[in-house]
């Protein structure tokens, strides 16, 4: 029995963490908020640099020859600093479908992917969609679609299968979002090539969902150091707040839910890298517990900061937002405690 | 990472296993278990000590204990793979807990030799049950303010006071104690451990009724018993050093609770069996609680792995008894729910009435919610304390 990372991942851990705040830290977020940019590029290609969206495609396609495992990891550290990159898109979307289809060439190189599984009207991916097939041609709206602007090809949902397209000559309009760091897009497909990849969206939902909840965790880690750290520092009535329990019980609750969150992670990610019986509910539980961790510490850690924590220039915000955009996604955790309910009746 | 056992954790088990098969009936699969625990009554005694005199022989009593007492010195992870394994089978609830967990580490940490040759052994074949004589009537979460006295006569002590919420205290042999033996000093510093014969002159135990109907801890009345100083365990003045030691391993022993609280699969049938698995409410929170119990346990794992690399828990270690309590209060809520009026009375819902009405003391006994909460803020953290009024106060000079 090991429930904890191997050194060898920790230290892909470490050095990410060391070139993301060589980086500036929450730098690059800012700028991509600031200018509306549809990514940071210079952190993008630092990505690239140290071959992080290749971590787990096998050696002879340049790739690292790693696994789920150490992708976790490195999901981990961008969800520390909220990063701004197509990273998920690329990474725990398209090439987990690429992946799970047997085509890892399809996902070499340094090509923008993204997933296009929403539809208009709230459609998520649990229900078949409403853009179809035929002769090859895919035909349908698809909404909102994350990197979708910059995105050089889609896992698309249409009906109730995946299929690849490339996205040159695809209509794309921006849209408003909630979280402006990770820009999402609309994607109007007419007639547009495409192949079918034999892949089940539960399949992808759940590799992609263990994925983005280790980013989940980073980032309510994160709101959690920084809390702790203000809490310390700031003095009313002659002491730091962090002092009163008042304060520092709501401290302990973002720990004990982070550090629960953590478990279940862990779990996930080794259940479903190794094709455990359980896999399936241990991703739900990894997204449920990662998802709500993340959403409370964001927005306590806004809370616990006080009128500074509600302003722009403050950098609590970027967190809640990317907390809540993520987990509108992939499905709220009451769509997901369903699923896991099918899961372990069935088990 | 890897969630499986290794070759000799897998060996462990399967001798584990095999032992249990030749000396435990299997237990009902079918009748919710887990979460009624405590042994009330003295009759109760004799079937747990037998188990318990049989596990010791083959040396499965005191698994992390070191072998010249009589253990296997192995891991924690060896004691859980056998709790796991244990769990399988029909055996008669834990009396020895107290024993095992805290006052074998405190003495082996903290005791002289004759207290560790005379005692040590009788504690782990359960021939002596053991209580912890901590709480007062005014010191519960501040335990340091605690008022029981003793004084020095000759190689004697005379001890005198009032202690609460000692379970078993009915039926043990002997109990651990901090009593106050300089009132002139900080509270922290005026206090010394002793080890007191429950049959002895002066010890009156008297059982307290609690709100499940049962009595399993007692007021213990203590008018002027005398304790040899052989008996006293550390330095006269360093009882906080040597009580935070058995605290410590109280938590530690609490915490290894995490690993089958209370088992999903008994909710689930329960919802099954009440017709209520179609409610779309009952299965957000029945998910929700599942949840929560993989993240305890795997919780809980982690924990291991970090004594097991570091020799000691690390962060993840201060969570368990927190979310357990919390989670079985509302599994028994949940369940009683389930039930319906069926949960107000009935057979059908004495087993999860009585699981309810005992739930609340998981939260306050062991450290309440609040403590572990500033235990977590303020260790793990590093949170800075609230002010406190009596820490250099000599403890005679606190207002009452």
């Amino acid at each position: 029995m090991d429930f904890a990372f191997s050194d060898e991942q920790r230290l892909i851990g470490r050095s990410a963490r060391k070139l993301l705040e060589r980086r500036g830290d929450l730098q690059p977020t800012r700028e991509v908020l600031e200018s509306g940019a549809p990514y940071h590029e210079a952190l993008w290609k630092d990505a690239l640099g140290a071959g992080w969206p290749l971590t787990a495609l096998p050696e002879e396609l340049d790739g690292e020859g790693y696994g789920l495992l150490e992708l976790a990891v490195l999901a981990e550290e961008l969800g520390r600093v909220v990063a701004p990159i197509p990273f998920s898109s690329t990474v725990y979307l398209a090439q987990s479908a690429l992946l799970l289809a047997g085509e890892p060439e399809t996902a070499a190189g340094e090509r923008i992917g993204t997933a296009a599984l929403w539809e208009p009207e709230g459609r998520g991916p649990r229900v078949p969609a409403r853009a179809q097939v035929a002769d090859g041609r895919l035909t349908g709206v698809k909404r909102p679609v994350p990197d979708g602007m910059v995105a050089d090809y889609a896992v698309v949902l249409a009906g109730e299968q995946l299929y690849f397209a490339e996205l040159d000559g695809v209509e794309r309009r921006p849209l408003e979002a909630l979280d402006p760091t990770r820009p999402q897009a609309e994607l109007s497909f007419d007639g547009a090539p495409c192949r079918p990849l034999g892949v089940t969206v539960d399949a992808l939902l759940e590799r992609a969902a263990v994925l983005f909840a280790f980013e989940q965790l980073g980032g309510a880690q994160r709101c959690l150091e920084m809390a702790v750290a203000y809490t310390k520092e700031r003095h009313q009535f002659g002491r730091p707040i962090g002092s009163f329990q008042a304060v520092k019980h709501r401290l302990a609750d973002m720990f004990v839910a982070i550090e629960l969150a953590r478990s279940n992670c862990y779990y996930g990610v080794w259940a479903v890298a190794g094709g455990a019986p359980d896999a399936a509910a241990a991703a739900c539980g990894a997204h449920i517990a990662a998802t709500e961790a993340y959403a409370f510490a964001a927005q306590e850690n806004i809370h616990l900061h006080g009128g500074m924590g509600f302003t722009w220039d403050a950098d609590p915000h970027l967190f809640l937002k990317r907390a809540r955009s993520i987990e509108l996604l992939l499905g709220s955790p009451p769509e997901w405690r369903e699923q896991l309910m099918v899961h372990l009746e069935a088990a | 990472m890897n969630f499986e056992d290794g070759p000799r954790e897998a060996a462990l088990r399967r001798e584990a296993r095999e032992w249990l098969e030749h000396n435990a009936p299997p237990r009902e699969d079918t009748a919710p278990a887990g979460l009624v625990y405590e042994v009330a009554r003295r009759e109760d005694l004799e079937p747990a000590r037998a188990w318990q005199r049989r596990k010791a022989e083959a040396r499965w009593a005191g698994i992390t204990w070191p072998e010249r007492y009589g253990g296997r010195g192995g891991t924690v992870i060896d004691q859980v793979i056998f709790q796991q394994e244990e769990a399988r089978f029909a055996v008669p609830p834990d009396p020895f807990l107290v024993g095992v967990g805290l006052c074998g580490p405190t003495l082996m940490a903290h005791g002289t030799d004759e207290q560790r040759d005379r005692f040590l052994g009788p504690i782990l074949t359960g021939e002596e049950v053991w209580c912890q004589l901590f709480s007062e009537p005014g010191a519960g979460s501040d335990l340091a303010g605690l008022r029981t006295r003793a004084e020095r006569d000759g190689d004697d002590w005379i001890i005198t006071g009032r202690k609460v919420w000692s379970s078993g205290a009915h039926y043990a042999d002997w109990g651990i104690l901090p009593a106050r033996t300089d009132p002139t000093v900080p509270k922290h510093a005026g206090l010394t451990y002793f080890l007191v014969d429950m049959h002895a002159e002066g010890v009156t135990a008297r059982p307290i009724l609690q709100m499940s109907g049962d009595a399993t801890f007692n007021e213990v009345f203590l008018d002027g018993v005398r304790v040899p100083d052989a008996h006293r365990v550390g330095d006269v003045g360093a009882g906080w050093t040597v009580t935070r030691t058995t605290l410590m391993h109280e938590r530690m022993t609490m915490a290894g609770g995490v690993f089958e609280p209370l088992r999903f699969a008994d909710l689930l049938a329960l919802a099954r069996r009440t017709g209520r698995l179609g409610d779309p409410v009952l299965r957000q929170r029945l998910a929700d609680i599942a949840v929560r119990l993989e993240g305890l346990r795997f919780t809980g794992y982690r924990t291991l792995t970090e004594i097991a690399r570091a020799g000691k828990p690390g962060p993840s270690g201060s969570i368990g008894k927190l979310t357990l309590a919390n989670v079985v209060q509302e599994a028994c809520c949940l369940a009683l729910e389930l039930l319906g009026p069926e949960g107000a009375a009935g057979d059908e819902g004495a087993y999860w009435r009585k699981a309810f009405t005992e739930a609340p003391y998981l939260r306050i006994a062991g450290g309440t919610d609040e403590i572990q909460r500033n235990i977590i803020a303020e260790r793990v953290l590093g949170l800075p304390p609230e002010p406190r009024v009596d820490l250099d106060v000599p403890f005679e000079e606190l207002a009452a």
